[in-house]
């Protein structure tokens, strides 16, 4: 009996709460915007972590009347829940870097549906449903991680390619390079696997690479975490047949050792994680009803960084 | 001649009825707390939010309650979640209509759970292998099958009507939220009120004594296993459902470490014996109250942790002060 009658006053009260508490809200007159974005699981989404609280640190300061709340989640399950709280928390826009383009679809497609403004970094949605694409072009990427490997191969050799998460973004990628690769018949692409765009991963790939094939002219990482960790099995195995290799992002590790003429890393193509900052600017901008941009996608080129102008690419204050 | 020192009855009982209530009444004022310190939580699609985010879990530690009260162990909850979905979102692929293939689904991914926990029960019962061991080795089976017929990838579904189940509100609230209310108020009846749910507790503490009271020990520790593959199966038809996809590699991932931190703050007992489906459902929503509350207050995500596992531990430092 008295067991029930505690469970129930504890009941009641949870109920009572509720009740009350419900309908109670603030309107303090902020202007506030989510940024949903993976966790930093690795360098180059540390790098899209740390430009997001740049900008907000910047956006905020500039405009006090703009609240932007960064929530990350480490996978595709938690992000969807992690966007739901910042619809409860009553944003007006939303920039979303998905995790994985098919479970955050329906979450994406709601947020439409109740008419906020959003803007998808990086990585598509299944269905384009967002007021703004803010992307790195993939595809120029691929073509010149090709061209600056054909250019330099001389037109022949054979290649290993390792690709990164099965998706649009690698897919786009990985297309423009073998393109580009078709024009040079006497580049021989032996093998292309995925490395998941992990260092660790790279890694282990790198040394199978190594095992099954003995002699090697240039392998693509096509990211610069990737990168390292393949040079690190290159390194630990003592061989000497490879020429060199490309990576891509334009991470400082890496943008150092174009600077310093390393002779295995001579280039790299820019994929910076400061797109965020763009697409938080677009989104506070479209809020306050004067849009940046025109059109619905706004494209950051890739660029090539070579000795020569490494210097202006090396930022050793970002973590990435 | 010493003679025991006799407690006051009253003292005793209260005692008694708060150690009972004592997940309720944690609850309850960590609701009353949250609430009163963040507007943001306070709304009602928050607090429905929160029910629906801790459906999947919750619903995989109602099985998980019942294993743990009948003495063993189940860690491959997650990886059976994982695989389940997985099954059933390449036989929904293959199938044209969209109904058929949500039925379809349905049943493959509860067959799934069972056979999964068949397998655990008979290495448990049969097998006679520890059930932290037996379950250590599926949770990487079931994961390493997922992983394969996934090939590491996320499976995705077009179907328009699977995606409408999962994020259906029948009266408002999300389907999943009713599953896991229904399951353990299911449950519940089954623990409290069936000849059954008497054998599970009975198993739990004193096995010896069970089997001396002719309870078929191996059979009711089976069934414990194969309701937790239950569970895990309805729990993957669910989270599937609300995000149309389902990742080999993420789903799941450390499922069975909420659902044992769920139960043991629900005050089951390690041990076997103890434990309640009512207090596991509060447990279950501890853990996604205070999740929900500190993403609202805005603490970095990597301290998440540390405040569940901080919470798990008091949780069961109280309950043996209390038990000694």
């Amino acid at each position: 009996m008295m067991k029930l009658n505690l469970k129930s006053a504890a009941a009641v009260c949870c109920a009572a709460a509720m009740v009350f508490f419900g309908g109670c809200k603030q309107d303090d007159g902020k202007i506030r915007i989510g940024v949903s974005i993976p966790s930093a699981d690795h360098g180059w989404t540390g790098g899209v972590v740390w430009w997001a609280e740049q900008t907000k640190k910047d956006l905020e300061r500039k405009d006090p009347k703009l609240e932007i709340i960064i929530s990350t989640a480490k996978d595709s399950a938690e992000q969807v829940s992690r966007i739901e709280n910042l619809l409860v928390q009553g944003v007006k826009a939303l920039v979303v870097l998905p995790h994985e383009p098919a479970p955050l679809t329906g979450i994406c497609e709601q947020v439409k549906q109740r008419g906020l403004y959003l803007v998808v970094v990086d990585r598509g949605l299944q269905k384009d449903v967002q007021d703004l694409t803010v992307a790195g072009d993939n595809a120029e990427f691929g073509r010149r991680c090709a061209e600056e490997m054909a250019k330099r191969l001389q037109g022949k050799g054979d290649i290993l390619i390792m690709e990164g998460v099965p998706c649009e973004v690698n897919t786009l990628r990985v297309t423009a390079f073998r393109q580009v690769m078709k024009k040079h018949p006497s580049i021989r692409i032996l093998e292309s696997q995925t490395s998941g765009w992990s260092q660790e991963k790279g890694l282990k790939l790198m040394e199978n690479f190594l095992q099954k094939y003995p002699k090697i002219d240039a392998v693509w990482a096509g990211d610069d975490d990737v990168l390292t960790g393949a040079l690190k099995a290159y390194a630990e195995s003592k061989r000497h047949d490879i020429q060199f290799f490309i990576g891509g992002g334009g991470s400082k590790a890496i943008v150092k050792r174009v600077l310093d003429r390393d002779p295995l890393v001579p280039v790299n193509v820019t994929y910076p994680p400061r797109m965020i900052a763009f697409g938080i600017e677009y989104a506070a901008a479209a809020v306050k009803g004067k849009p940046m941009v025109k059109s619905k996608r706004a494209i950051i080129p890739a660029e090539v960084i070579t000795p020569a102008n490494a210097k202006y690419y090396y930022q050793p204050s970002s973590p990435y | 001649m010493n003679e025991p020192k006799l407690t006051p009855p009253q003292t005793g009982i209260w005692k008694k009825y708060l150690n009972d209530a004592r997940p309720f009444l944690a609850l309850a004022l960590l609701l009353a707390v949250c609430m009163l310190s963040n507007e943001s939580f306070r709304s009602v699609q928050n607090l429905l939010n929160i029910t629906r985010q801790v459906a999947c879990t919750g619903i995989a530690a109602l099985g998980m309650t019942l294993v743990i009260i009948a003495g063993g162990i189940d860690l491959s909850v997650g990886s059976l979640l994982a695989l389940s979905g997985v099954s059933a979102l390449m036989v929904m692929g293959r199938i044209a209509d969209p109904r058929l293939a949500v039925a379809a689904a349905m049943l493959v991914s509860l067959g799934a759970g069972i056979a999964g926990g068949v397998l655990n029960g008979l290495l448990v019962t049969a097998g006679k292998v520890p059930p932290f061991i037996a379950t250590l080795g599926t949770l990487s089976i079931f994961r390493s099958l997922a992983l394969y017929l996934a090939n590491a990838g996320t499976l995705s579904s077009s179907n328009e009507f699977f995606r409408e189940t999962g994020s259906c509100t029948p009266l408002g609230i999300p389907l999943a939220t009713i599953c896991f209310l229904v399951l353990a108020a299911g449950f519940a009846v089954l623990l409290n009120r069936t000849a059954f749910g008497r054998h599970v507790c009975a198993v739990g503490a004193n096995p010896r004594a069970a089997r001396y009271a002719a309870i078929g020990v191996g059979k009711v520790q089976f069934m414990t296993y194969v309701l937790a593959g239950l569970s895990a199966g309805i729990a993957a038809f669910l989270f599937s459902s609300r995000l149309n996809a389902i990742s080999s590699t993420d789903a799941g991932l450390s499922y069975e470490l909420d659902a044992i931190a769920g139960a043991v703050i629900g005050g089951t007992a390690m041990n076997g014996g103890r434990g309640s489906i009512a207090g596991t459902v509060a447990g279950v929503f501890i853990l996604g109250i205070i999740s929900n509350a500190l993403d609202m207050w805005g603490t970095s995500a990597n301290l998440q942790g540390l405040v569940k596992g901080l919470i798990i531990i008091v949780a069961v430092l109280i309950q043996r002060q209390n038990n000694d």
